[in-house]
C-alpha cells in the first residue's frame, strides 16, 4: 500500500490546485463541502422529531439536546481531526475518566487547591496523548492496536489506582475544597438566556470547533493533517513532519479529554472509576456521520459537530417522542444508519455535479 | 517537549503553593480518629480458605461494599479470603471451577446468570465444598444445592418502592434503568409497578456516561411534565437525576436504590426523598460468617428459604446516623 501511495495522491492534489484558479459559484463550493451530507441528515432528523415529538420544539428541550451534543461534540472535534490524519483513538473514552480521576485524587490526597489537581491532570492526560502518538510513529503498528492497548491499560489503571488510593472504586467528594467553586464556573457552569439554560460545555464545544476549523483551513499544520491522512509516505517525501503531526493530533484528543473529564468531575463531584468505556465509539460515530472518511484525508471539524448534534437529537428525540424504551437501541441504530446513508448519498450527488 | 516541561514546572509550582484549607485527605484523617478497629481473628479455628466469585463488572461501588463486609468477617473468623469477579456468566463459572480445583473450604457465588452457574455449583457440591449464594439468584439457589441464599429479593425490593411511592401520594413515576437487559433491574421496576397504583414507566439510559444519564432524564422530565417521582436503580445516578430535575424545572421527587455518601447527604438536605438499601455489607459479612458457622458448627440459616438483607427504606430521619458508615464504605 505504501508503494502506491505517491501515485495515488497526484490525482487529487493538482485538480484541487487547478480548482483554486477557477471561478466557482458559491453554491457549487457549498456542495463540495464534506459536511453537506450531514447537514441534510441533521435537518431530516430535526424535522422528523419535530413532527413525532410534541415537546421537541420547546426551547428548554433544545438546550438539553445541545448539552447532550456538546458532551459528545467536544471529543468528536479532535477525534475528527485525528481521523482526517488517518488514525484512530480507542482510548479517548476512558481517557476522559482518567483525567477526571487524576484531578480529583490529586487534589484530595494532597489536600491541594483543586486547580493544582486540574493542572496535574492536564499534564498527565497530554502525556498519554504523546505516548499514543509516539508509540504509533515509532512502532509503525496500526493505531487500532496501539490505542486498544492504551484503552485497556487506562481502564485497569483507573480502577487499580482509584482502589489503591481512595480505598473504594469511586473518588471522594472534593466539593468542600478550595478552588472548587471557581473550577466549577469554568468547566460546569450554566447560564440562562430567556427560556434556555445553556451549559458551559456548549461554549467549550463552539470554541473547539472554531479553533479546529481555523487550524485545518488556515494553518500549515492543517495542511499537514490532510497530507498525512491522504498518504503518509507522500507527505514525508515533500517534507511534512509526519511524526510531529500525528503526536500533535493525539495531544489534541488528550486536551479535549481533559476538558470533558474536568466537566465530569465538576458537575458530578464524585467520579466512578469504571465509567467511559464504550464512549470512544460514540465519538468516532459522530465524526463519521459528520463526513470524515474512515480511511483518512477527508473531513471537517464542523462536520463532526453536526454529527454530534445528530447523535444528541436522535438519542434525546427518542425520549421526547416517548417511544417504547425496549426498542431504544434499535431506534438509535436505525436513525444513525439512515442519517449516514443520506449523508453518503448527498455527497455522491454533490461530487457528481462537480 | 520543552513547552510540556514548562507546563509541568508551572503546575508543580501551583500545586506546592496552593493548598486547600478545607476538605481533602487532611480533613479525612482528622475524622479518622474513631475509626473501626482493624481485624484481628477472634477465633482459633483452622485458617480455612473461602472464595467469593461475583458477577460484578469492573469498578462497581456496590460490590466494593460487599467485599469489605466479607473481608471484615474473614478477619474475625481467621479466614483466608479470596475474591474474583466477571460480568460474563461463562467466565464467572470458569473462575468458580478454578477455585474448586484449588480445593477451597467454602464458596460464595452470585447467580445473576443461573444457567451458566448450574454445573459448577453442582460440581462444588460433589467435591464437598459448601456453597452459599448471595445477592441475586434466590430462586435457583436451593435447587442447585446451595446451603442458603443471602440477599435482597429484587421483586420484593421493587414492591417496597411501589408502597413507599404510594404512601407519599405519588401519581406518575419514572424508573431509570442504567443497564439494559439486566434481569434484576427489570424485576425492581416490575415490582414497583405491581404495588404502585399510579402509572410507572421505564426509562433506559447509558450508565457508562453520566452526561447521557443526566440529559436523558432531563429530556424525559421535559417531555412529560406530569412525572412526580423519579426512581434510579443505583446510588451514583441519583445525583444526575437531581441535576436533571433542576434544569428541567420539574417538581418530581428523586428516590433511589442503594446508598453512598452523596445519597445520604442528599437525603439529609432534602434533595432526595428516600433510598432503598439492601445492605451489601451484610451480604458479604453474613456469607463468610455463615460458611464459618457451617464448618465449625454445621449451622445453617433460613431453613431453606432466602435470608433477606433488604429492602430497608432509608429517609431523612436515618441520614445523620448513616453518614459515618457510608463515608467509610460499609453502608
Amino acid at each position: 500500500m505504501s508503494a502506491t501511495a505517491p501515485p495515488a495522491t497526484p490525482d487529487k492534489a493538482p485538480s484541487a490546485a487547478d480548482e483554486r484558479l477557477l471561478r466557482v459559484s458559491p453554491l457549487r463550493r457549498l456542495m463540495g463541502r464534506p459536511e453537506l451530507g450531514s447537514v441534510v441528515g441533521a435537518v431530516a432528523v430535526f424535522l422528523f422529531f419535530s413532527v413525532v415529538a410534541d415537546s421537541f420544539l420547546q426551547a428548554s428541550s433544545f438546550s438539553t439536546v445541545l448539552y447532550a451534543a456538546s458532551t459528545i461534540g467536544i471529543m468528536a472535534v479532535p477525534v475528527a481531526l485525528l481521523m482526517i490524519g488517518g488514525e484512530f483513538d480507542l482510548s479517548a473514552g476512558v481517557l476522559v475518566t482518567s483525567s477526571a480521576l487524576i484531578s480529583s485524587m490529586f487534589s484530595y490526597q494532597m489536600t491541594a487547591n483543586v486547580w493544582a489537581g486540574v493542572g496535574v491532570s492536564l499534564l498527565v492526560t497530554l502525556t498519554v496523548g504523546v505516548f499514543n502518538g509516539f508509540m504509533l510513529t515509532r512502532t509503525k503498528l496500526p493505531s487500532f492496536i496501539i490505542t486498544l492497548g492504551t484503552f485497556l491499560m487506562l481502564t485497569g489503571l483507573n480502577l487499580g489506582f482509584t482502589k489503591l488510593i481512595s480505598g473504594t472504586v469511586s473518588t471522594k467528594s472534593i466539593s468542600d475544597m478550595e478552588g472548587f467553586a471557581s473550577a466549577k464556573e469554568v468547566f460546569a457552569s450554566e447560564w440562562t438566556v430567556g427560556d434556555v439554560t445553556l451549559k458551559v460545555t456548549v461554549l467549550w464545544w463552539f470554541v473547539l470547533i472554531a479553533l479546529a476549523t481555523w487550524i485545518l483551513l488556515r494553518t500549515r499544520f492543517g495542511n499537514w493533517i490532510f497530507a498525512v491522512g491522504g498518504g503518509a509516505d507522500a507527505a514525508r517525501a515533500v517534507g511534512v513532519p509526519v511524526q510531529r503531526t500525528k503526536i500533535g493530533l493525539y495531544m489534541g484528543v488528550a486536551f479535549a479529554a481533559w476538558v470533558s473529564g474536568q466537566h465530569l468531575l465538576f458537575s458530578f463531584d464524585v467520579v466512578q472509576s469504571g465509567e467511559g468505556v464504550g464512549n470512544e465509539l460514540t465519538y468516532i460515530i459522530a465524526a463519521v456521520i459528520g463526513g470524515c472518511l474512515i480511511t483518512g484525508g477527508y473531513g471537517s471539524a464542523i462536520g463532526s459537530a453536526i454529527g454530534a448534534f445528530i447523535f444528541g437529537m436522535t438519542s434525546k428525540g427518542i425520549v421526547y417522542a416517548e417511544w417504547n424504551p425496549d426498542w431504544f437501541k434499535f431506534f438509535l441504530g436505525a436513525m444513525l444508519l439512515l442519517a449516514t446513508l443520506l449523508n453518503a448519498w448527498v455527497r455522491k450527488r454533490a461530487e457528481a455535479t462537480r | 517537549m520543552r513547552a510540556l516541561g514548562a507546563v509541568l514546572a508551572a503546575a508543580l509550582g501551583t500545586s506546592l503553593a496552593g493548598c486547600s484549607s478545607t476538605g481533602g485527605k487532611r480533613a479525612e484523617e482528622a475524622r479518622e480518629a474513631a475509626r473501626n478497629a482493624t481485624g484481628k481473628a477472634a477465633v482459633t479455628t483452622p485458617r480455612w480458605t473461602f472464595a467469593m466469585i461475583t458477577h460484578s463488572g469492573d469498578g462497581d461501588t456496590f460490590w466494593d461494599i460487599v467485599q469489605s463486609g466479607a473481608k471484615q468477617a474473614a478477619d474475625k473468623d481467621n479466614i483466608n479470603f479470596l475474591y474474583a469477579h466477571s460480568d460474563e456468566g461463562q467466565q464467572q463459572a470458569q473462575l468458580v471451577d478454578s477455585y474448586i480445583t484449588k480445593k477451597v473450604d467454602g464458596l460464595v457465588v452470585t447467580l445473576a446468570k443461573p444457567d451458566a452457574m448450574k454445573d459448577v455449583v453442582a460440581k462444588a457440591r460433589r467435591a464437598g465444598i459448601p456453597v452459599i449464594t448471595v445477592n441475586s439468584g434466590s430462586e435457583a439457589s436451593r435447587a442447585y444445592g446451595a446451603l442458603t441464599h443471602i440477599g435482597q429479593d429484587e421483586t420484593i425490593a421493587g414492591e417496597a418502592v411501589g408502597d413507599e411511592l404510594e404512601r407519599r401520594g405519588k401519581k406518575r413515576a419514572l424508573c431509570v434503568i442504567h443497564e439494559q437487559g439486566n434481569v434484576g433491574h427489570e424485576q425492581r421496576c416490575a415490582g414497583a409497578k405491581k404495588t404502585f397504583a399510579g402509572q410507572l414507566q421505564n426509562l433506559y439510559v447509558d450508565g457508562t456516561s453520566m452526561p447521557d444519564v443526566l440529559a436523558s432524564i432531563e429530556a424525559k422530565l421535559q417531555a412529560d411534565r406530569s412525572i412526580d417521582s423519579v426512581v434510579t436503580l443505583g446510588a451514583p445516578f441519583a445525583d444526575a437525576a437531581a441535576q436533571a430535575k433542576r434544569s428541567a424545572e420539574s417538581k418530581a421527587e428523586i428516590d433511589t436504590f442503594d446508598l453512598n455518601p452523596k445519597v445520604v447527604s442528599g437525603l439529609k438536605d432534602g434533595t432526595l426523598g428516600f433510598a432503598v438499601d439492601q445492605q451489601p455489607y451484610l451480604q458479604g459479612y453474613q456469607a463468610i460468617d455463615l460458611l464459618w458457622l457451617y464448618r465449625y458448627n454445621a449451622d445453617v440459616l433460613g431453613g431453606g428459604r432466602p435470608v433477606l438483607t433488604g429492602p430497608q427504606i432509608v429517609t431523612e430521619k436515618d441520614a445523620a446516623e448513616l453518614e459515618r458508615y457510608t463515608e467509610r464504605g460499609t453502608r
